[in-house]
């Protein structure tokens, strides 16, 4: 890293820039567990907050969402898509989808029992 | 054992080779292959509609103020009709759009990007090219006034870099290209030499093929693809030829097929041949955003702006549109027209209410838009060209931005550029998206300085857009495959009652403008049809 770069950093205002790494491999996203897959792929439109946005059209929310309720929604929505939201079962594998699954579901103000398996999501492709 | 064909132990390595090409090749492929998803689709305009004139009244309300919406606004207007456009953004141009010093954008999630670019440098964040076949998008520019550049889609002296291959240094387009053409034509020559194409070729062409394969991959008279004066005036020289007693040329080192094999920089030979981006290739002077503004001065009062369309109704006589005025607020307000032509991108038409039947219902909602990325970077000096002599074009590379495009006018100019630093279609424009602005900026840099380290000294400023944060759209442009074309393709663009849509999701030529001005075309001509057969 030269100078002239670290002064960049420590210009910017996002306070801790880490240095990128390629997400994508083999056409396959890397990450493995729920959090960074969450981060770095559900958040560009849910929001790192998971609150949703809305513009001429609208992300929902994830968090306090009742349809995640049942498990099996959010791994088929994830999988095959639903109207603008993209397919991701061509980029995660099972394990994948059931990690970020497990996640959302557990977090940000979700309570819903139980991990998600591979299986279940296996049974949704 | 080398000979034997099922050698158990190299059979695995040349998996793993073919592998590690498709890994290296990936971003690049991915790109083409997205490039070609409209190829061999020439468009079919043959100049502007003739229109009759229509009934005294007889009115249309036009959704979206993007290049379909003002297409159609015009050749309506023009034929007749009553006019009336709503957008819901403050601006005319939809995706035809030129960011500029001054302005300011707003994403979704809130984060506001104050663009501080030099007067007359831009970014265009989506449309940024246009082929000589488009003929109805040249059409309306040249209506309008709007001056046509030459875009450089290929310079032999930009770039191919691979992380993997040549130690991640970049290697110019015109290296890779002559060696990897004269390696084939070498290889092909032998063949023929040994009869191993007797089958394919005749005694009588094998002689001019011979003379054709030297003259198209540079071959010396044995028919080798060697250093040489042949070779380098192909892939260029260690020393290049001068005057007087000190310009004698020296010819350079074509590297080995191998490596290039290996490197997987062969698959960026591909990208500037397709039909799409072929020369001769165009840019409006100024931005691309100009097509837009003047079709907006041109449209006038006929366009109200800030309108979010919020219901979409149809009775046996017309149609009327529910709408907020975003900026002033107030009650919901509501338009109405005998006819509907509603450009509203599919994933924003999806939520609003709208009386169509289930077949044209189902063809919006089945459709989501595909990911796209670009980052603008504003350099001190045009150190591409002052130290690489790279004029135009674009650099290619397996990194996570994908491309690195150079400004495409005032070459040689002292002052400053903005460089295409990102343009990203693959599943890392996600990742892109997840982040803020500021960031997509630091990973544009840090990738792209890894090509020319002059970045991190010449930076100043910088944009980002990541089309799945654009509140508008909620995602770049449409994507069709031959199943859901099948499915949903003639629903999308049939008339439904009083309502039709048009916008390049309405098109064989997803993400271009000239599948907007054709659809749009198309779909006016199926209501001009209907209302004067009436």
């Amino acid at each position: 890293m030269n100078r002239s770069f670290a002064a960049l950093m420590l210009a910017a205002s996002t306070p801790a820039y880490a240095a990128p790494q390629p997400m994508v491999k083999d056409g396959h996203y890397v990450m493995r567990d729920g959090a960074a897959i969450y981060a770095n792929v559900c958040a560009a439109c849910h929001m790192p907050n998971a609150r949703g946005a809305a513009g001429a059209g609208a992300y929902p929310a994830l968090g306090g969402n009742p349809r995640l309720a049942a498990a099996v929604y959010p791994i088929h929505v994830v999988i095959h898509g639903q109207k603008g939201m993209p397919a991701f079962g061509a980029l995660l594998d099972d394990d994948q989808v059931a990690a970020v699954v497990t996640y959302v579901r557990g977090h940000f103000g979700n309570d819903y029992p139980g991990a998600v398996t591979a299986a279940e999501a296996k049974a949704e492709r | 054992m080398a000979d034997d064909p099922v050698n158990p132990t190299l059979a695995p390595r040349r998996r793993d080779l073919l592998g590690m090409i498709g890994v290296m090749a990936g971003s690049t492929a991915m790109y083409m292959a997205m490039a070609e998803m409209g190829h061999a689709q020439p468009s079919p305009f043959t100049g502007p509609p003739k229109l009759s004139k229509p009934p005294a009244g007889a009115s249309v309300l036009i959704l979206g103020a993007g290049v379909a919406g003002m297409v159609a606004a015009m050749e309506l207007r023009d034929a007749g009709y009553r006019v009336q456009l709503l957008e819901y953004n403050d601006r005319p141009g939809g995706r035809n759009w030129s960011l500029y010093g001054g302005d300011t954008f707003t994403e979704l999630g809130g984060a506001t990007q104050h663009i501080q670019f030099d007067k007359g440098l831009y970014l265009n964040p989506g449309p940024w090219r246009i082929p000589y076949h488009h003929q109805g998008i040249l059409h309306y520019a040249s209506r309008l006034g709007v001056g046509m550049e030459p875009f450089t889609q290929l310079n032999y002296n930009a770039y191919v870099h691979s992380t993997s291959g040549y130690g991640g240094k970049p290697r110019r387009y015109r290296e890779i290209q002559a060696d990897f053409q004269g390696h084939v034509a070498e290889l092909l020559g032998k063949s023929v030499n040994q009869g191993a194409l007797d089958q394919a070729v005749t005694r009588e062409d094998r002689e001019i093929l011979m003379a054709a394969l030297r003259y198209w991959g540079a071959l010396d008279a044995d028919y080798r693809y060697v250093r040489g004066m042949a070779s380098a005036g192909r892939r260029g020289y260690a020393t290049d030829p001068g005057g007087g007693l000190t310009g004698e040329p020296a010819p350079s080192e074509p590297d080995a097929l191998s490596d290039i094999l290996k490197s997987g920089l062969w698959s960026s030979l591909g990208a500037h041949s397709t039909y799409l981006v072929q020369h001769a290739i165009f840019q409006p002077k100024g931005g691309m955003g100009m097509i837009g503004k003047a079709m907006g001065a041109e449209l006038g009062p006929l366009i109200q702006y800030n309108s979010k369309v919020v219901d979409i109704r149809q009775d046996a006589v017309g149609v009327t549109v529910t709408y907020l005025d975003s900026k002033s607020g107030g009650p919901p307000r509501t338009a109405s027209a005998d006819w509907c032509v509603c450009t509203i991108p599919l994933p924003v038409l999806g939520q609003i209410p709208v009386t169509v039947g289930a077949p044209l219902k189902a063809a919006i909602d089945h459709m989501a838009y595909h990911p796209s990325l670009k980052v603008g970077l504003q350099f001190k000096r045009r150190f591409w060209e002052e130290d690489d002599q790279i004029y135009g074009g674009i650099s290619y590379t397996d990194m996570p931005n994908v491309q690195i495009a150079y400004p495409m006018s005032d070459y040689f100019s002292k002052g400053k550029g903005v460089v295409l630093g990102a343009y990203v279609s693959t599943p890392e424009a996600y990742v892109a998206a997840a982040k803020s602005p500021e960031e997509r900026i630091q990973d544009a840099l840090y990738w792209g300085s890894k090509i020319h380290p002059q970045y991190m000294a010449e930076y100043e400023c910088g944009a980002a857009v990541a089309w799945h944060r654009v509140p508008w759209i909620l995602g770049c442009a449409s994507q069709w495959t031959e199943a859901t074309r099948a499915a949903h393709y003639k629903n999308l663009c049939a008339m439904d009652g009083r309502i039709v849509l048009a916008g390049e999701h309405a098109s064989y030529l997803g993400g271009w403008q000239e599948g907007a001005v054709t659809s749009a075309i198309d779909a006016i001509t199926r209501i001009h049809q209907r209302v004067t057969e009436a």
